[in-house]
């Protein structure tokens, strides 16, 4: 009756917990193991690989990869037509950025701060639903729409603004016979594209402005155009950053888009796939991948040092 | 899991370097029983199983016979199905002329030993020991025939009959700036291939109409001759507004798009025919390029015989017969011409058959010219680079 009974043996689980318990690196080292080799092999790794694959060069007669070491692949990179290329992708990057951003903005402030709790979940079905449908259908989807017999051109006809249309068109080197036939036409597709990408994050960092801040700003006097530039831009800039990554990498990553919209004028994402697919080229492939990485990393060190990380 | 894809990584790699080596050796002499399957890269449309339209069906009867059940991998253009192939894995792949020599010296494909097919001797003979499949890669003085024919076609200049009353008599409608007969202008009215075998149509072009350039065929061209085609595809380039790569788009140009001359396959012209469009086609005087495809073997074929008896199986003329009604291409056996339900006995006469020594054959260019010029071409994969800067306005 007074006895204490024995402890029971510990179980199985048990033991197996304790042994863990007491050796903290090993359980970490455990479940670290298998993402940091995902991270490693798969993403890292490939990107190594990429890397060296670069400064391979393809042998003008055989047409077969040399591997040696040389600068001869980024030689070839520089050439005034692949210049080309590097400029009219990061142009366009750097465009369809901007406008999604002035476009996202007012939308997502909008969104934060004014709408009703109902408007403001039929505007975020309305910003994702889009991003639940096929991204080919969308963009062959966009073809029809800006065909010279499409939709747009009909509106603007028959409005008698044909004329309007045609100046526009008319504009060298962006221009076209059609909408769908050149350069607008393929920016208007990046931005309808790539614009919820913005709207998230913006809104994000909108909703996280603490409305006493604004309210203290008003209280001291501040007209409302101070307090926007003063209080709630600064605090929503990272969200802007971030939405510009993404429409920006994903800009110049992208080659289905140019290649059913536009003037047939080649983007990054295209001449990778031809060298690498079309010639066997690997080696200038490879190259020109890393031209985009560069760019990003430029990118993000601007970022950086305008404070878009400070919150993070 | 992730070792599995680990040890599959490093086999993949390790079957490249096999197949490398090993390229030549090995061609078969007698056929074993089957294996139970084969595994095909093939065209679109190219190998029917009545999924489709009941009475397109070529492969249930080969499989009730030999007991192979046939896996098909279909690819969009001539570089996925060499990609495919380097993946290895697969025991044949329908090659265009523009993949056939890649595969060869690259060390993909094997040569077959015609003796194992017994209806080798009916293939059509301007097609038996055609260059795109037929090279003596080893040097030892005897050919080897990397696979057998199976179909094909011309590319043919399609137009608007509305625009054209009369068939186009010369490519120059797409090449050179004109008043078309509609008495507008052809700038921006006209579309042209966007691949970077393109530039042989222009080489073609002007082999009839500069023969100073001494051009005798367009996907052998030195320099000078390189060049000189270039500088025509720049001056297309003002008349092109958007180059064609995927037939369905180009389909919808021609109906929206304001399009009304193109070069474009026998494929686009039957369809927009079957929806009633204005559309018909023509080979100019200066001829036309075509693509032609060989059935070709992997040189590690899991499957070799069952492989092989698909390689006689495809040459039957009604496997012939049908595809050429179906895909609105030739038939690489004129036994199939006669007879047959689907095509009738006219469908060869529509498709191009007469019209073989018009068409040069798409060929992936080499260095080598193959005549004796020697090695002073412009290989392949400048012609990519060269196109892609003539696009881009260079």
């Amino acid at each position: 009756m007074s006895s204490m009974p024995a402890a029971p043996p510990p179980t199985l689980l048990r033991r197996i917990s304790t042994f863990f318990f007491t050796r903290p690196n090993l359980s970490l080292g455990l479940t670290l193991a298998l993402p940091v080799l995902w991270l490693g092999i798969f993403y890292l790794g490939a990107l190594a690989t990429l890397l060296i694959q670069s400064f391979f060069r393809l042998d003008g007669f055989t047409g077969r990869i040399i591997r040696q070491f040389g600068l001869q692949t980024y030689q070839e990179l520089l050439l005034p037509s692949n210049l080309d290329i590097i400029w009219r992708t990061t142009i366009m990057a750097a465009a369809v950025t901007v406008t999604c951003a002035l476009i996202a903005f007012p939308l997502a402030y909008y969104v934060a701060r004014y709408a009703p709790y109902r408007v403001k979940a039929i505007l975020y079905l309305a910003v994702l639903v889009p991003l639940w449908s096929s991204y080919l259908v969308r963009v062959y989807t966009w073809k029809i729409i800006l065909a010279q017999e499409g939709i747009i051109s009909w509106v603007v006809n028959t409005l008698g603004l044909g004329g309007l249309l045609d100046a526009v068109l008319g504009i060298e080197g962006i221009g076209g016979p059609s909408l769908s036939f050149s350069l607008i036409g393929t920016f208007l597709v990046f931005v309808y594209i790539w614009l919820p990408y913005m709207i998230l994050p913006i809104n994000a960092a909108l909703e996280r402005v603490p409305k006493s801040l604004v309210e203290a700003s008003a209280d001291l006097g501040a007209p409302p155009g101070y307090t926007f530039r003063h209080v709630i831009l600064p605090l929503a800039f990272p969200g802007v950053v971030a939405g510009s990554i993404f429409t920006f990498s994903l800009t110049l990553g992208d080659y289905i888009i140019p290649g059913v919209i536009g003037n047939s004028s080649f983007f990054i994402g295209q001449v990778v796939f031809a060298q690498q697919g079309t010639a066997g080229n690997i080696p200038l492939a490879a190259a020109f991948t890393v031209v985009p990485m560069l760019i990003m990393g430029v990118y993000l060190m601007v970022a950086k040092r305008m404070g878009a990380f400070d919150a993070l | 899991m992730k070792k599995l894809s680990f040890l599959m990584i490093v086999f993949v790699l390790l079957l490249g370097m096999v197949s490398v080596t090993v390229a030549q050796d090995g061609m078969m002499t007698e056929i074993g029983p089957g294996e139970g399957q084969v595994d095909i890269v093939a065209w679109p449309g190219y190998i029917e199983r009545g999924e489709t339209d009941a009475n397109f069906d070529w492969v249930t009867s080969f499989e009730a016979e030999t007991g192979c059940a046939v896996n098909v991998k279909t690819a969009a253009t001539s570089d996925e199905m060499v990609a495919l192939m380097n993946e290895g894995l697969f025991d044949l792949v329908t090659a265009s002329g523009d993949a056939s020599l890649r595969l060869i010296y690259g060390g993909r494909v094997q040569a077959i030993n015609p003796d194992l097919i017994p209806s080798w001797s009916t293939v059509d003979e301007r097609l038996q020991s055609a260059p795109w499949h037929t090279v003596d890669v080893d040097g030892d003085g005897t050919v080897e025939h990397y696979g057998t024919p199976y179909q094909w076609g011309p590319n043919v200049l399609m137009y608007n009959t509305e625009v054209f009353p009369e068939a186009p008599t010369s490519w120059s409608v797409v090449f050179e700036e004109q008043t078309l007969p509609d008495g507008e202008s052809n700038v921006g009215r006209v579309q042209a291939y966007d691949g970077p075998i393109h530039i042989a149509d222009a080489a073609q072009y002007l082999m009839y109409h500069n023969p100073d350039l001494g051009i005798t065929d367009p996907y052998s061209l030195d320099r000078d001759q390189f060049n000189a085609a270039l500088d025509l595809l720049r001056q297309q380039r003002n008349l092109v507004a958007r180059y064609w790569h995927d037939a369905f788009v180009q389909i919808n140009d021609f109906k929206t798009e304001g399009i009304v001359a193109s070069g474009s396959w026998p494929f686009q012209v039957n369809l927009l025919k079957a929806e009633g469009q204005p559309i018909a086609s023509t080979v100019p005087v200066e001829g036309a390029t075509g693509w032609a495809d060989t059935t070709m073997m992997h040189v590690n074929a899991p499957h070799p015989n069952c492989a092989y008896m698909w390689l006689e199986h495809s040459l039957s003329p009604k496997v012939q017969g049908d595809l050429a009604a179906w895909f609105g291409s030739v038939p690489a056996v004129p036994a199939a011409c006669t007879g047959n339900e689907l095509l009738t006995d006219e469908g060869c006469a529509t498709n191009g058959f007469e019209d073989f020594e018009k068409i040069r054959f798409w060929r992936t260019p080499t260095a080598e010219c193959g005549d004796d010029r020697g090695a002073v071409c412009v290989p392949y994969y400048e012609w990519v680079t060269s196109y892609i800067a003539v696009i881009g306005g260079r």
